[in-house]
């Protein structure tokens, strides 16, 4: 049972609540107890609630309260983004994403190839099943 | 009254502050030439005799005078504006429609007509809708669109959908037979018009993968479908 994502400078953290819902940001030094400073390349460097972030499992090397341009190299270096999106919490995010998005048509779209998809698995069970009796 | 001006004068004496004009009453004297109106009369202002009234008719005294003060309605000069079509609603957009005998088609919408409600086709012979008017309200958008630029609406409007009166027959006999008689059929010209809209949207409709099952098709909420956080 022991934690094993802690708050440090440098643990990238996903926004769960608030203005930034959804972002991934660093923390970049702790204030109190329950508060943050927390950045990211896009937004101003600002506070934030513990509540208000879920820690991931990645860290960067940063100093503490890094000027922005050594904090977007440090982000680069460690290569967040692509850490992010092949992991399978972020690609659950990317797929929920996509599907929000999906527009009427799409949906049918997608009707029509998860039949076809079922269509086939049936056919290739109902093939060893054959073969299995026989 | 002397002739107007097709124009009217811009006046002839600018405010230098409100209430004070720039000229006195002499230099405005001059300015507007009356003097020269003067000279060519003769030193006199021109005197132009009344025009003679026409005559009102004769009014007759009314037949009735209501016992208690009869009070006039008020005065109503509101002229309605014609309905705001929704910015997601353009030609060729594919709409989902929510009530009436084809609710939960897809048709596409070709125009707004004057009165406001929007005229729509399915095609018929995808999915069965007419051409048929159908009100902004009953009607989701969705971001679908088809290219309606092959199609000819401009003969289409509110008197074209205009129900036909039937002359009704006054003999008692007649009256029930009359009235059982089989439904209307649908006259010649108006399923050439259907055919002639239909033509080229078919023909866009079948370019596109999956699109014609797509409108095929009735719309239904499925369970977990939550429509205000649905993108159409």
């Amino acid at each position: 049972m022991p934690f094993k994502r802690y708050v440090e400078i440098g643990r990238v953290a996903l926004v769960n609540y608030g203005k930034d819902y959804g972002k991934l940001v660093v923390i970049v030094d702790v204030i109190d107890q329950n508060r943050a400073l927390v950045d990211a390349p896009d937004m101003v460097r600002g506070q934030m609630n513990f509540k208000r972030l879920t820690l991931t499992d990645i860290t960067i090397d940063i100093p503490r309260v890094p000027k922005k341009k050594t904090l977007i190299e440090a982000m680069e270096k460690a290569d967040v983004k692509t850490k992010w999106e092949n992991s399978s919490w972020g690609r659950k995010l990317i797929v929920q994403k996509r599907r929000a998005s999906l527009n009427d048509f799409d949906r049918f779209k997608l009707m029509l190839a998860k039949i076809k998809r079922a269509g086939v698995v049936r056919q290739e069970l109902a093939k060893l099943k054959k073969e299995n009796s026989s | 009254m002397a002739a107007k001006r097709k124009t009217p004068v811009k006046t002839r004496n600018p405010d230098l502050i409100r209430g004070v004009g720039k000229y006195s009453r002499s230099k405005m004297y001059h300015k507007r030439g009356l003097w020269a109106i003067k000279a060519k009369n003769g030193g006199v202002f021109p005197r132009h005799d009344p025009q003679p009234k026409a005559s009102a008719a004769a009014e007759k005294p009314p037949k009735f005078y209501p016992a208690d003060d009869v009070k006039k309605p008020l005065l109503n000069k509101r002229k309605p504006k014609p309905t705001k079509l929704r910015a997601s609603i353009t030609p060729g957009t594919v709409l989902i429609l929510l009530a009436g005998r084809f609710m939960g088609k897809r048709a596409v919408f070709l125009k707004q007509l004057s009165s406001g409600l929007l005229l729509v086709t399915g095609p018929f012979k995808i999915n069965g809708v007419p051409l048929r008017r159908v009100n902004q309200s009953y009607v989701i958008a969705t971001s679908t669109k088809i290219d309606i630029s092959g199609v000819d609406v401009d003969k289409f409007d509110d008197k074209y959908f205009t129900k036909e009166v039937l002359k009704k027959k006054k003999g008692e006999g007649e009256f029930f037979e009359a009235e059982k008689e089989d439904k209307k059929k649908l006259p010649e010209d108006k399923k050439e018009d259907q055919k002639a809209v239909d033509a080229s949207l078919i023909k866009f409709i079948e370019g596109v993968p999956d699109l014609k099952a797509y409108l095929a098709a009735r719309f239904s909420l499925k369970s977990g479908m939550k429509p205000h956080e649905l993108v159409f």
